[in-house]
């Protein structure tokens, strides 16, 4: 049997393992702790093998041509929907990250969760999600891909709210399922339009379609918008929701309170990004509405420095990295919207590398500070965790943009495909943005690594590198934000740029049908892009410096400018009260809405209606009672009345 | 000749109907002290009546094809063989049931949730266990007979009989303001009900002028071609008895209070099958018998279902009373299906019956769930739960599993109804859609806050520190109501595929009537509407006929 | 045997129609038992004048075997009546129907 026929096997694999613990966690809590590693660390772990087996031969297939697996279908009326699975070149990239990334951040959470009572029902949870994940970037179709995004986010929401006998992480959980399921609506919207149109949802069919008639798409159809952007926009938002893009990226930072190798894989490495993944798997319909990539774009690069700005002032290292995770995906939307979609699939995977790393070595952290997340009570941890801080700063240089890491060629593939198709106030923003993101990170890493300890005593007897099962996954992925940028080296830099040429079959090509879009990419000349990449390496290294002239003594130097702006300072400390903002304009008004509906409407109008006809009712039966006076002689003379009334009605 | 008693002791629909009405002659005989005997008998009864549901519909369906329509006489005595029994021959009432795929997923579900409500009403009923049970059992007869009946005259009879049992498993088992909210519920059907006997009987007459002959039978009416002014009127009879029935914005205030009355086995039966009778309805009749009104009344109608969406949403999320959030969230669920009915669409009416038997699993579970809490705590208020997962797991592992169900996740069986009913709605009625869609979103905010307000944050109330997980009589009776969330879930394909043919059929009518002008007249179209289906030449009908 | 011929029919329903009416206004204005019910006889006793004069004026023998009838019910009734009213005598000492209203609302 080939491996590529087991691919129904990754996703099943996870679920299945998830399925097991869940069960044994409800009806045998005595069992051995050690199965719950076996089942949560292994199911993954053997998916992860069929997920490398199956590439493996994807790869060395002598047919390139995506493949297709069916299982079942769904069929209603005369809309069938396949459950099924494709492997093409973006989903070998999905998977690769998914599967490996995810393995060890299982690993990790042996170690991590080790102590927390909740660890069988952890793996079950971190499991399903690994399914869920699975479906979402194996399937075939929208439909499918639908389940496993909304099955992510069910995860996201239970995980979250994992430490569910405290009141803040299940409300940060239930933030996160709604703000998520607001994107969820308007996704179906984009593809019950897409299905009205094409009668199904399946990729295969509906994209060469696409390609082969675009001018369908370029119709008016709704809102003043055309078709392509119509559906462009829906499925935009849903990915604002997934991938956490203004205005719906305030459950992100919230979702800190689950615990950390969740935010690493969840909440940084894998769901996140399902938004981008998304907007690049339905290229073809974004590329003809180029209306809504410019919105894209805009939407991303706005995301990106608010997200940085906010982080700058961020005191919670985990909060850091969350606003941080946000500003990332910003970049990527910024290149998915400009159409750079291969760059915005390799930043997505470097991205993975990175900031799991940084996630997983933030836990490592909080491990060894019993839980203390603050940074301002860290400092001086290099000494104490060396492993946990090389891979670290590693982490910290790669999203910085040091040249020859990973995240430098990921950024400036972006900033490169900003500026070449003229959008320089965007790239105006992505390099300020950059500048940002190199600050925030290094004073982070300043925060906690360097200085004094500021802890307590008792903490500062307790602190001590992480085990084995720890550290080890730190070592693989620090090598993953060192290595992953290597496979696509611009030409420029005497690379064969190789992964965007894997990835071109996926984008769709309309040059034959509208040359028009053959023109925009125009080529530039070589000492322009050396100017830009210079340029790019600058502001990253200016940001590191700076913020290692303030705060690498173990000072906070940042103080100066929080004094000098107070303000601005509030503005950031507050994250633009965003939050308030929302509290206020939509849910207490809607609050008071509702119960004005039902205690107003429902109780008053409604049953009052109900009730005066009822009181009516009564009234009149009240009144009429009265003629039953007990006399014989009153019934006689009503008997007499009415013999009258009946020869008047006769003789009338 | 066939009488009515061979088809009481025959394998039929007859029996089916009839089986749990004559079940409660024995109770008579069971000792009155001896709670335990009838709960046992009402469990056997039950299971005995749906092992012979399953096996009526096993035998004649083959696994993946349509259910065919099913009579249980198709060829009865009498000018050109009418089906049925004659009953009240002067004015052609003949006793006619049938079986269709409209109608066998609901029986089916119906005998489903019998016996589940007898395993939860086990601890929590605790007088009159045999007027208990014969109540559910005569409910089980009046429903079943209300969803088989090819007859109006019958139709109707079944269904003020589902009302009477109703009426007192509220009235007698009920919470403290038991006898208004019992009243309130016969109150609020009896006055649609009346209007819609008229709107039947009007029918019967109008047949009679152009046919010369009395006839109430199904296939006899739908051959009526009215005017437009007289459709509409009708249609408003028919369609305020089924309005009341779903229940539709602004007569649904009967059923929060109805819900919270009730005991939790009346609340399963009540959310799970009777408002399903109210869209089963509009589909079986409304909308066929009148279809240019049916055409006519669509805007308001949907106009209606949107608001009930979005209305029994907003109305859900404020309550402070568990019971009553489920109660509300029926009615947007309902306002999900009533919108599919109205697109006129195919896919959209497959994923609105689906979500009837969808709505019945999984809000019976909630209601289930919500009674196994009242059984412990005595209350449904939020204020008295909150951090309960750390004391009751697997309860609280039935509630998120359930309310997911209710929210609409995929791969669970509300999200293949919903997604079927807003994907045929969309190309009929795209904003209307637009905005039902956005009930979703709210379905997550209600539904996620109750669980938030039992389940987590911390456990604060001392009462609830020594509650007691779920037992295994409580884990039975929700196991098979699981197992369908998840089946209907994941391949929606093998319940779907029965009911198509015979939407199909309905449907395709209904679209070429309605495409024709209504006539000035009331005529009688010369083709019976529902040409009889030939696979109603089954063996049971056969024996019938050779008898 | 016949009356003679020279009665007119009209006298026959005048004499009901008074008879009538005198019932009437007794049954309505009497306020003892007893005086109701004779009022009430007088008025089926009315209805039999009718009854018969126009059997005569029809020449059928139906209106007379319906007055035989009436008589017979009439009989009845008063049998009964006179039972109950003793009856409520027995228990409230009277017979005063304005008093006997245990019925009110």
């Amino acid at each position: 049997m080939r491996p590529l026929d087991l691919l129904w096997l990754v996703p099943a694999l996870p679920i299945a393992g998830a399925a097991l613990n869940g069960l044994i966690c409800l009806f045998w809590p005595k069992a051995p702790k050690a199965t719950a590693t076996l089942i949560g660390v292994g199911f993954p772990g053997v998916s992860m093998l069929v997920a490398l087996a199956a590439i493996w031969q994807y790869l060395h297939g002598t047919n390139p041509a995506p493949f297709e697996q069916t299982l079942w279908s769904w069929t209603a009326g005369t809309f069938s929907i396949p459950i099924a699975f494709l492997l093409d070149p973006l989903s070998v990239v999905m998977l690769f990250i998914v599967t490996f990334v995810g393995f060890w951040i299982h690993v990790y959470s042996a170690g991590y969760m080790s102590h927390e009572p909740g660890y069988r029902r952890y793996f079950a949870y971190l499991n399903l999600f690994m399914g869920a994940m699975l479906l979402l970037i194996l399937a075939n179709n929208f439909l499918v891909m639908f389940v496993g995004w909304e099955g992510v986010g069910l995860c996201s929401y239970l995980l979250i709210g994992f430490y569910f006998d405290q009141s803040f992480p299940p409300q940060a959980g239930r933030k996160a399922f709604i703000v998520n399921r607001i994107g969820d609506f308007a996704f179906l919207v984009g593809m019950f339009a897409l299905a009205a149109k094409y009668g199904t949802l399946t990729y295969s069919k509906i994209f060469p379609v696409v390609v082969g008639a675009p001018e369908a798409l370029k119709e008016h159809y709704a809102l003043g918008l055309t078709f392509a952007g119509f559906v462009a926009l829906c499925f935009f938002i849903g990915a604002m929701g997934k991938s956490a893009q203004i205005p719906l990226y305030v459950w992100l930072p919230d979702a800190m309170a689950g615990p950390t190798p969740v935010s690493a894989l969840i909440h940084a490495a894998t769901m996140v990004t399902a938004g981008v993944y998304m907007v690049v798997r339905s290229n073809a319909i974004y590329q003809l509405a180029p209306e809504i990539g410019t919105f894209v774009a805009v939407i991303g690069a706005f995301t990106a420095i608010l997200a940085a700005s906010i982080g700058l002032v961020q005191n919670d290292i985990k909060k850091v990295l969350a606003y941080s995770t946000v500003s990332q995906l910003g970049y990527m939307f910024l290149a998915a919207g400009l159409g750079a979609y291969t760059a915005a699939v390799f930043h997505l995977g470097t991205h993975a590398f990175f900031k799991a790393l940084l996630f997983l070595g933030s836990g490592s952290v909080i491990h060894s500070m019993g839980g203390e997340q603050d940074m301002r009570k860290m400092g001086g941890l290099r000494k104490y965790m060396p492993i946990t801080f090389w891979t670290f700063a590693l982490g910290t240089a790669a999203i910085a943009g040091v040249p020859g890491l990973a995240g430098f060629f990921s950024k400036d593939e972006i900033l490169h495909n900003t500026a070449a198709t003229g959008h320089w106030g965007l790239f105006a923003i992505g390099l300020f943005t950059a500048g940002l993101t190199a600050f925030y990170m290094v004073r982070a890493v300043a925060m906690t690594f360097f200085g004094k300890f500021r802890g307590t005593h008792d903490q500062e007897h307790h602190l001590h590198e992480s085990p084995w099962v720890m550290t080890v996954p730190l070592l693989v992925l620090a090598a993953g934000a060192v290595g992953s940028g290597w496979v696509g080296i611009p030409e420029l830099l005497g690379g064969g740029n190789t992964f965007h040429h894997f990835l071109s079959p996926v984008i769709a090509d309309f040059s034959n049908r509208l040359p028009e879009h053959a023109a925009e990419q125009a080529e530039m000349a070589a000492s322009t892009e050396w100017l830009l990449l210079i340029a790019s390496v600058l502001a990253g290294l200016i940001g590191i410096g700076y913020a290692f002239k303030l705060y690498g003594r173990g000072e906070f130097g940042g103080a100066v400018w929080a004094k000098r702006f107070p303000a601005v300072y509030r503005l950031l400390d507050h994250k633009y009260w965003v939050d308030e903002i929302y509290d206020r304009l939509i849910i207490r008004p809607l609050g008071a809405f509702s119960r004005f509906l039902w205690k107003g409407f429902d109780d008053t109008i409604v049953d009052g209606s109900v009730r005066a006809l009822a009181w009516a009712t009564e009234l009149t039966a009240e009144g009429g009672r009265l003629s039953t006076t007990g006399n014989v002689r009153s019934y006689a003379l009503y008997f007499f009345l009415g013999v009258l009334g009946l020869f008047w009605w006769i003789l009338r | 000749m066939t009488t009515f008693l061979d088809l009481l002791l025959g394998d039929t629909l007859t029996r089916l109907v009839f089986l749990p009405a004559a079940a409660c002659l024995p109770l008579l005989l069971l000792p009155k002290g001896n709670a335990k005997a009838t709960k046992i008998y009402a469990l056997l009864v039950s299971l005995l009546e749906l092992g012979l549901g399953i096996a009526y519909v096993a035998a004649r369906w083959v696994p993946g094809g349509g259910f065919p329509l099913l009579r249980d006489v198709a060829h009865g005595t009498g000018v050109g063989n009418p089906p049925g029994l004659s009953w009240i021959g002067a004015y052609g009432i003949r006793y006619d049931l049938a079986i269709d795929g409209i109608s066998m997923p609901l029986a089916l579900l119906t005998l489903l949730l019998l016996p589940i409500v007898f395993l939860a009403s086990w601890k929590g009923i605790e007088k009159h266990w045999r007027s208990f049970t014969a109540a559910f059992l005569l409910l089980t007869t009046g429903i079943l007979g209300a969803l088989f009946a090819y007859d109006l005259f019958v139709f109707y009879m079944f269904w003020e009989v589902m009302l009477i049992p109703m009426y007192l498993i509220i009235g007698i088992w009920g919470g403290e303001r038991r006898v208004y909210a019992a009243v309130k519920f016969f109150l609020f059907t009896m006055a649609g009900s009346l209007l819609m006997l008229v709107a039947i009987l009007w029918l019967a007459f109008t047949y009679k002028e152009l046919a010369g002959v009395w006839s109430f039978a199904y296939q006899d009416l739908l051959r009526l071609d009215l005017p437009l002014s007289t459709q509409v009127w009708l249609f408003a009879a028919f369609a305020l008895a089924f309005a009341i029935k779903v229940p539709m914005f602004p007569v649904h205030t009967w059923l929060p209070d109805a819900h919270v009355e009730a005991p939790t086995g009346g609340s399963v039966i009540l959310a799970g099958i009777l408002l399903k009778l109210g869209t089963y309805g509009f589909l079986r009749f409304a909308m066929p018998l009148f279809p240019h009104a049916s055409v006519k009344a669509q805007p308001w109608l949907v106009g209606l279902a949107l608001i009930g969406i979005l209305y029994g949403a907003l109305v859900a999320w404020v309550q402070v009373d568990m019971k009553k959030l489920v109660a509300y969230s029926s009615i947007a669920h309902l306002g999900f299906v009533m919108l599919g009915l109205l697109a006129f669409d195919l896919v959209a009416w497959q994923g609105a019956l689906l979500q009837m038997v969808n709505h019945g699993i999984s809000t019976g579970a909630l209601f289930l769930l919500v009674g196994m809490l009242y059984d412990r705590r005595h209350t449904k208020k939020f204020d008295e739960f909150g951090g309960l997962a750390a004391v009751i797991p697997i309860f609280s592992f039935w509630l998120v599993f359930s309310t997911l169900a209710s929210v609409g996740l995929p791969a669970l069986n509300g999200f293949a109804g919903e997604f079927l009913i807003l994907l045929g709605s969309f190309r009929t009625l795209s904003w209307a859609t637009v905005a039902a869609t956005f009930g979703v979103v709210l379905a997550a905010v209600y539904l996620l806050k109750m669980l938030y307000l039992t389940l987590w944050g911390p456990l604060t109330k001392e009462e609830n520190k020594s509650l007691k997980d779920l037992s295994w009589r409580e884990m039975f009776a929700l196991l098979p109501l699981g197992v369908l969330m998840v089946w209907i879930g994941i391949a929606p394909g093998t319940f779907l595929a029965p009911s198509r043919p015979a939407l199909e059929s309905l449907l395709s009518e209904f679209h070429t009537r309605a495409v024709e002008t209504a006539p000035d007249e009331p005529m009688l179209r010369a083709l019976p509407a529902l040409a009889i289906d030939a696979s109603a030449d089954t063996p049971t009908s056969q024996d019938g006929e050779g008898r | 045997m016949s009356l003679p011929s020279s009665v007119p029919v009209s006298w026959f329903l005048v004499l009901a129609a008074l008879l009538f009416a005198i019932g009437i206004a007794g049954a309505l204005t009497r306020r003892n038992g007893i005086g109701i019910f004779l009022s009430i006889e007088l008025m089926l006793n009315a209805v039999n004048v009718a009854l018969v004069g126009y059997s005569r004026l029809l020449g059928e023998r139906t209106g007379q075997i319906m007055v035989l009838f009436v008589m017979a019910v009439a009989a009845a009734e008063a049998a009964v009546g006179l039972g109950l009213f003793i009856a409520v005598y027995r228990q409230r000492r009277t017979i005063d129907v304005n008093r006997l209203n245990l019925m009110r609302w």
